[in-house]
């Protein structure tokens, strides 16, 4: 299991570095897969609704609005009749990516169990919308997929009379069916958005809108393809003759053809097996929880950056309960957190420059304190010599730290970068402790804890608390964002930031020197 | 530029997915049945008779009873096993008993059978037996069907309308 997590992940991120080159690491669309099935779900909701209106419920006049929708209607509502087939099967495709990337990425530990639980049964609901959608065209595929989907509820044992039966002779077939379907199509989905919902609750700024040119990009191709090859029914129901062909929906109907060879009752204990180990995966081994963000209420002043900051909404800001002066105070709640540290990265008074005595934040990990980041920040850079000495700040998620050290750079690393407070850097620099800092962790806009990289972007760029201070010199900051595939990369841009520290260092000098001999002439 | 280089590398990456989606949306096609074949589908659900005939309960029964329990006969609830037999042209098609549904054994068996035939001139023969005897039928059926390949056939019974029901 963890081979195939291991193979998955580097296969993602080996695909996904080809899709950086393509799309650019901001529209990126593996890195949108949860707002790419947003925007799929609202492109199915909106042609959808379209349909319904000239959509007639009867047996026999279901096919024949179609048919007017497709063919006379081309224009509007055939393409929206396309829109709404090739949008909902993407949407199964992004959901299946979105899941196998989620496992893969190893994002579902800890807190982050609720999203995974509550995206699992997604499948089921996407699945049985998109059956019953397909149901309601009555057409061959339909009767097809109407006979073969009650056959696979009478296989199950609490069903008396046979469903299957009424879909032999026209005699028996009732238009009530027709209401359930529709009925169906449309509750389903309904239900679906209140878990997708569900789902992102537990996310602080969650990402339900992709980048404006990815979903421009994502439309137009499923317009051109609705242009190019609509949607069609096949030929219309008639129970007296078998399709014996149809053409499916493999998005939609894998299961079915399995069908013809396996008994229903099979088939249901294997989706039934299948969904229960789907759910139960956050429990899987490893599972050990790391423990979760303590508040230190005397070193919290109220200020609320670590709520505003956590990407969990694992924090809340409550009255005080100390009696001190300030009116709030963090807490944290434990089922949400997932340990990521980016609280910590937040906090005003997680700073190195404290005595280290009193190195206690308002908010820290106890497994990684920051009295502890301080000394591995000074052991890593005892051992640096050289001018073009680098001290690179990474998180466990990416590259090993091992493959980095040597005698010029240093690495000290963190469950995501987003932990690290910028007065760090601003503590290495003006210790001389090394002559740059050099920032890495999960690619740009993929980041394992979801903003980690966002914020440290936005407080490294003074756009977010808490400001790296001015007088630090951006010049000795350097920055790569790697993953675990980008080594190559991530050795050149650090050997150019290095290259770029040796000619810093020598300009300083030459300035100082100047500077020097200019005093000197004045002193003369 | 950079902007025309990802705009581009996007239509670059859609069109295999567009493709994708396209092709797979319905192909490609499936056949589940035999296209040069009918098929003949015996589907029905019937409640045979119960196993053991329903007796009077004696005096001395009916008394030792509570007032609120007494009732007339006794029938015990467990229904017999429900037998079918389909001959096509003096060849057997099926034979099999049907248990009847219900933890108590006492709901209706249900049939659903397929069996696909070559299409064309048959006799159709089918016989069904709800009751306790050991040999012969309770119920027969016989018809002459001219079936086209891919023509669906239902052998479909009701007791309170004659019997075996063919469309
Ligand atoms: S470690 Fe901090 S930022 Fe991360 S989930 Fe826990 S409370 Fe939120
Ligand atoms: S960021 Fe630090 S000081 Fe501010 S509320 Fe959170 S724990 Fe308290």
């Amino acid at each position: 299991m963890l081979a195939l997590k291991l193979l998955l992940r580097t296969g993602f991120e080996y695909v996904e570095d080809c899709f950086d080159i393509i799309f650019g690491a901001k529209w990126n669309p593996f890195y949108q897969l949860g707002a790419l099935g947003w925007f799929y779900y609202w492109i199915v909701v909106v042609s959808g609704l379209y349909l319904y209106i000239f959509f007639d419920t009867g047996v026999t006049q279901a096919y024949e609005s179609l048919e007017y929708l497709t063919h006379e209607q081309w224009y509007a509502g055939g393409i929206m009749r396309s829109l709404h087939r090739y949008a909902s099967d993407a949407l199964v495709v992004m959901i299946v990516v979105h899941l196998l990337r989620e496992f893969a990425m190893d994002r579902f530990r800890s807190a982050r169990w609720f999203a995974w639980i509550t995206g699992v049964p997604m499948l089921w609901l996407v699945f049985a919308a998109g059956i019953s959608g397909y149901w309601m065209v009555w057409d061959q595929l339909a009767q097809y997929i109407a006979i073969t989907t009650a056959e696979l509820f009478d296989s199950l044992p609490f069903f008396g009379e046979s469903i299957a039966r009424n879909f032999l002779m026209d005699s028996k077939l009732s238009g009530r069916f027709f209401t359930l379907m529709v009925f169906i199509h449309i509750a389903v989905p309904l239900f679906m958005l209140f878990m997708m919902w569900i789902h992102i609750l537990r996310h602080a700024s969650p990402k339900v809108n992709p980048p404006k040119e990815l979903a421009i990009g994502t439309f137009s191709m499923l317009l051109i393809l609705s242009f190019v090859k609509p949607a069609l029914s096949q030929a219309p129901a008639d129970l007296k003759i078998i399709p014996a062909t149809v053409n499916l929906d493999w998005f939609y109907l894998p299961v079915y053809p399995i069908l013809n060879d396996v008994s229903g009752i099979t088939v249901w204990i294997t989706l039934i097996l299948a969904t229960i180990f789907l759910m139960f995966i956050p429990w899987m081994p490893p599972g050990k929880k790391t423990p979760v963000a303590e508040v230190h209420l005397d070193n919290c002043n109220g200020c609320s950056r670590c709520a505003a900051d956590c990407p969990f909404s694992a924090i809340s800001m409550e009255p005080r309960t100390d009696g001190s002066n300030y009116k709030l105070e963090a807490v944290v709640d434990a089922d949400h957190c997932v340990s990521c540290g980016i609280c910590v990265g937040a906090c005003p008074t997680a700073t190195p420059f404290r005595t280290k005595s009193n190195l206690s934040p308002g908010i820290e990990l106890p497994e990684d304190k920051i009295a502890e980041l301080r000394e591995k920040t000074i052991a890593a850079s005892e051992k640096l010599t050289g001018d073009d000495r680098v001290l690179v700040y990474g998180c466990g998620k990416s590259l090993n730290p091992a493959e980095i050290t040597n005698e010029e750079v240093g690495v000290v690393t963190m469950p995501c970068i987003g932990m690290l407070p910028p007065s760090f850097i601003d503590f290495v620099l003006s210790k001389k402790l090394a002559d740059g800092v050099f920032l890495t962790g999960c690619r740009d806009g993929d980041c394992s804890y979801r903003l980690g990289i966002k914020w440290t972007d936005a407080r490294l760029a003074s756009e977010r608390d808490p400001h790296i201070r001015k007088r630090v010199n951006q010049d000795r900051i350097g920055k790569y964002w790697a993953g675990l595939t980008r080594s190559k990369q991530f050795f050149n841009e650090l050997t150019a930031f290095r290259q770029r520290l040796k000619k810093l260092s020598l300009l300083e000098t030459e300035t100082a020197a100047e500077s020097k001999q200019s005093s000197e002439k004045v002193d003369v | 530029m950079f902007k025309l280089r990802y705009i581009l590398g996007q239509i670059i990456a859609f069109i295999p997915f567009a493709m994708g989606i396209g092709y797979f949306s319905d192909s490609p096609s499936y056949t589940y049945h035999d296209p040069e074949k009918a098929l003949i589908m015996v589907s029905f659900s019937h409640a045979s008779e119960h196993k053991d005939e329903c007796r009077r309960f004696s005096q001395e029964e009916l008394s030792a009873m509570a007032p609120n329990m007494r009732r007339p006969m006794d029938c015990s609830r467990e229904r017999v096993p429900v037998y079918i037999e389909l001959m096509m042209d003096g060849q057997n098609l099926l034979s099999q008993s049907y248990n009847p549904t219900g933890l108590a054994k006492d709901g209706a068996a249900s049939i659903y059978e397929s069996i696909p035939v070559e299409p064309g001139q048959h006799e159709i023969s089918v016989k069904l037996r709800d009751s306790s005897r050991e040999s012969g039928f309770d119920y027969e059926g016989n018809v002459s069907i001219n079936l086209d390949a891919k023509e669906l056939f239902v052998i479909d019974f009701r007791k309170d309308h004659n019997g075996f029901n063919f469309q």
